[in-house]
This record gives structure tokens, sequence and C-alpha cells, in this order.
């Protein structure tokens, strides 16, 4: 199966999220020098929840969609509940098999929202 | 030989049948002769080399040393003594790194290597001085994808090099901006024959002569592992120093590196690692080594790898350098051509665009389609390439690009790659468009 998708080439071409946000509480940025895919994520939590989301930067098509559906459903959710977001949620939330090469690529935004938390 | 039916001496075109591989600047297929040849030794005479006095170490022993001939021979070495066997080019590089570097450069020296460079006859040298205080200098490419060491731009018709057939980047002959970079002080020159990136080949003849005017005691090092597979090379006629290479480029296997050296500086230099093998006498206050080739080559080596090296390089020969490199110009052309044709304005190929003064090696960016999408939609259809920064970060960053696509070719590629090579980008542009 081609890890091309519909769901993967919708959110690569038509990216959500995707900007810088006017006054973020917290911002970060991660990057993989082995292909040079850089992601910044912007956010703006009220209390424990996270209101706000926007991602920037270069990346693949897997690591760009990955941003795109991974900021889509973070949107309302609680500090505690984004903490418990792992490896196999990312792959569920893909919908598809990865490599090992290529799962770099989709933890990648996972890896930026983290360290925001 | 004809390379007609060349891919039935590999087989794992026989465990692939599509297969396209497009990836030898990272490892080479293997030939059956040479897989064979390993296993012969695992099933035939699998003793330690050098000490056993019974008779399948004594073959062993033999086959091990008649590699170390036959590669003396295949680059024109003074003497098989000239040859050490390490793990790989990086190897090679480090030991001398480490044996050399370390003999000969102190603070306020000064090594120069380039910016196209492997991280491997990089980082080495970049280490070396951040940690005995000598100077790092390094030679930058310009546009076109040669070393920037010329002040004229000279329109001079490329220069056979050697006695081969090869013709480097003779359009670098003037070489007058060498003199910037080295000085009197410079006690290595540490630099590619041929870029795993660009394709560039560097006019290695030329530039060491005019190295070794400028400074007669400058070591010159080359990394000669996108070469040696390539194209005649021959050590003596270069000129240089030091040579290193591996023999999983060049049809054989892993795990197997060579390093030439001109003897009287081999035995100059310090050993590398410490242990079996390489030590003559030992007491409890002090140790006599053995002469090179042996002082570098402490613990049991990759002999098995060693002796099928020598199988990989009578294929070689049979074949002969001047048809592999012919055939890899050809394919190269070819390559080039259609790529620029199929993709105008699309495609960006990075490096020389004189196929004379390029190795077999194909590297581009493509519209902004990443790099790892394009490998992976082209390994769907069982198209094997490299993308990444290919251990060359150094020139990617001097060229402002992440990530590039590389296909490189050997003998066992054919047009009809490249065609399904152009068709898989095709299907890229499709998807991601």
């Amino acid at each position: 199966m081609s890890i091309y998708q519909e769901i993967i080439l919708e959110h690569y071409k038509n990216p959500r999220n995707f900007g810088t946000l006017k006054s973020p509480s917290k911002k970060t940025s991660v990057s993989n020098p082995s292909c040079g895919d850089k992601i910044g994520m912007d956010v703006v939590f009220t209390g424990k929840k996270l209101m706000e989301i926007k991602f920037s930067g270069q990346g693949c098509a897997i690591s760009r969609a990955a941003a795109s559906l991974l900021t889509e459903y973070c949107k309302g959710k609680t500090n505690e509940e984004l903490q418990k977001l792992d490896k196999e949620f990312m792959i569920k939330l893909l919908g598809i098999e990865l490599g090992p090469n290529r799962i770099k690529c989709a933890l990648l935004p996972l890896e930026a929202l983290h360290k925001l938390l | 030989m004809n390379l007609k039916n060349i891919r039935k001496d590999f087989p794992i075109f026989r465990h692939h049948n599509a297969l396209v591989y497009l990836d030898s600047t990272a490892t080479s297929l293997k030939p059956q002769s040479v897989i064979e040849k390993e296993v012969e030794y695992y099933e035939q005479y699998s003793a330690n080399v050098f000490r056993g006095i019974y008779k399948i170490s004594e073959r062993a022993t033999s086959e091990y040393k008649k590699t170390r001939e036959i590669v003396a021979q295949f680059i024109n070495a003074n003497k098989p003594e000239e040859i050490v066997f390490t793990r790989s080019t990086t190897e090679s590089l480090n030991l001398l790194a480490y044996s050399l570097g370390r003999k000969i450069v102190n603070e306020g020296d000064e090594i120069v290597s380039t910016i196209m460079e492997h991280h491997s006859n990089f980082v080495p040298w970049q280490q070396l001085a951040i940690e005995n205080g000598s100077t790092f200098k390094v030679i930058n490419v310009n546009n076109d994808g040669y070393l920037d060491l010329d002040n004229l731009k000279s329109q001079m018709p490329a220069s056979p090099a050697g006695r081969s057939n090869i013709k480097s980047a003779a359009k670098n002959s003037n070489l007058e901006k060498l003199k910037q970079v080295i000085t009197r002080k410079t006690k290595i020159l540490a630099l590619t024959y041929v870029s795993n990136v660009l394709g560039t080949i560097n006019p290695m003849k030329e530039i060491a002569a005019a190295a070794k005017k400028i400074n007669p005691n400058i070591m010159v090092i080359v990394d000669a592992a996108q070469a040696l597979p390539h194209m005649k090379v021959d050590v003596r006629d270069l000129g240089v120093d030091f040579v290193a290479f591996s023999s999983h480029k060049m049809l054989g296997p892993t795990g197997v590196g060579v390093l030439w050296g001109k003897y009287n500086l081999l035995q100059e230099m310090f050993p590398f690692n410490y242990g079996g093998e390489m030590i003559q006498e030992v007491y409890v206050d002090r140790t006599v080594f053995k002469e090179p080739p042996l002082k570098f080559e402490a613990g049991t080596p990759h002999i098995a790898g060693v002796i099928a090296l020598k199988e990989a390089i009578h294929y070689l020969r049979s074949i002969g350098l001047d048809v592999v490199r012919r055939h890899e110009m050809e394919i190269t052309q070819y390559a080039i051509n259609l790529l620029l044709s199929e993709f105008k304005g699309q495609l960006r190929i990075l490096g020389p665009r004189d196929v004379d003064h390029r190795g077999g090696i194909v590297t581009f960016t493509f519209a902004n389609y990443h790099p790892h999408d394009v490998a992976q939609i082209l390994d769907e259809d069982n198209i094997c390439i490299r993308v990444g920064h290919h251990c060359a970060m150094p020139l990617h960053e001097s060229l402002r690009i992440n990530a590039t696509v590389r296909a490189s070719f050997y003998i066992y590629n054919t047009k009809d790659d490249v065609e399904k090579l152009v068709e898989g980008l095709k299907k890229v542009q499709k998807i991601l468009r």
C-alpha cells in the first residue's frame, strides 16, 4: 500500500493551521538535520486548554500532513490529554504504515507539541 | 567482456527481477564470483592468517597476501607492503588523521581540505585542528561545481589526466588560487578525487603538483572511494602521498578498506591500533612494532572480505576500466539530457555539465518536492536512489540546499534504468502536484 493515501495528500496540499500566531503563549521549533526538515509551532493555552495552534516550516508530505492532522486534533484538548499522545497515536492518526526512516517524519510535529506542554 | 549480459553475473537481479539500482555511489552490487570467493574461505580454509602452522591457515595467509599484491598492481603501487587493509575508506582516513596528523601537524600549522568532501575526509581534519590548535582551511566550489582554484576564467581544453582516458576538470588547470590557500605552513592537503554529490572529477595530478610546488613538504591525501571503482587510478602517476578507498564500492565485500601510502611515510607514522599481529616483541616496559603494513593491521582482519576483494579486482580488470568509464560517461550523458528535456525548468542538476569532468553521478533537486517523498514514490516501483545530504553537509550548506536526490550508475546499469527513473519522476509529479 502506498503511503501517499488521499488523506495524506489532501493535508499535504492544503495543510490546516499552517502559519504563525500573532501572540502565542508559547512557541518552539524542531528539526531533523538528516533531511533538513524544520517545524515551528505556536500555541495559545487558556488555562489548561489548548485553544489555538499553528505550525510553519519546510517538510516532506508525511511531516506536513502529520502536523496538519495533529494540530487539527489538538484544539480544545487539555495539557494532560496531549501529553499522552505517542508514536502509536500518530500512526493511527495518519492511517498508514511507515518504515523506520519515515516514522521520524511523522513524529517531528509531535516532538514540537511535546516541547510546548 | 560485453556489458550487455553483465546483469546475469549479479544474483540480486534474480531475486529482484525489476530492480532499478541507482545507488552504486553508496555501495555497489556484488557479482557471483565475489560472493563465491567469500563462501570459499568459510567453507574450505576458514583459519586465521599468519600464525597457523597448518595447511588451511597457510592457504588463508597465501590468499590474503595475494590480494595485497593484486591491489598493489591494480593501483600501480611501488610494492605490496604499501597496501594497508582497513575496515573502510573512513577508517583509512581516520588512521591518517591519527597516525600521520598527530605526528606532523602542530599548533600554528595548517590543514587544507575542500567543501565538497564526504564527512569522512572533513571531520577527522577539522577535529584534529580543534584538538591541537592548527588551522583548518576549506577550498570552496564555484557555481559550476568545480573547486574554486582558478582566478582566470580560462577556456583551456580538457587535457587527459594520467595514463587513463579520464579527463578531469582541467578548466582549473591554472590553479592560481591555490597559492592563496596553501602556504609553507600547510602540512596536509586532504581532498576527494571524485565528489560523491557533484560528481566532479578533480584534476588531482595537477593539484598535487601545484601544491607541492608551493610547499614541497605537504602531504597530499586522496579520498578515492568514488574514483577507484570507475576509472584507472595510478597512484604513482598522480604524485600524491596517500590514497584511501573501499572494497564495497568496487564490487567487493563490505568491511574492507584500503590505505595506500608511500612506504617511507608509513614507516614514520605512529601505529593506529595496538594489539595482535602488529607487534614484533613486547616487554613489560616497551614494545617493538612490526614494519608496515602489519604495523597498522592489529587484530584479526576481515579475511574473507580481503580475499574476495581480489576477485572483485579480477572482475573489473576482465571488463577493463576504460570500458567501465566509457559506459558510465554514456549513461550519465543520456541521463542528464533526458532529465533536463523531460522536466524543463523543474529539475536542477548540480555539478559539471561536461561528462568528461564528471563521474557516473547525477544529483538534482526536483521542483519543490521533498527528496524523501521522491525516494519513497520511486521505491514503490523498485527504483533505488539516494536522498539527503549524502554525508556532505558542508557542501549542501554552501549551496543553501537542505537535501538532494542522487542517481548513480555502474556497469550493470542501462539506459532502460534511466528511462524508468524518468517514468518514476513523472509519477512523483502526478502524485504530489
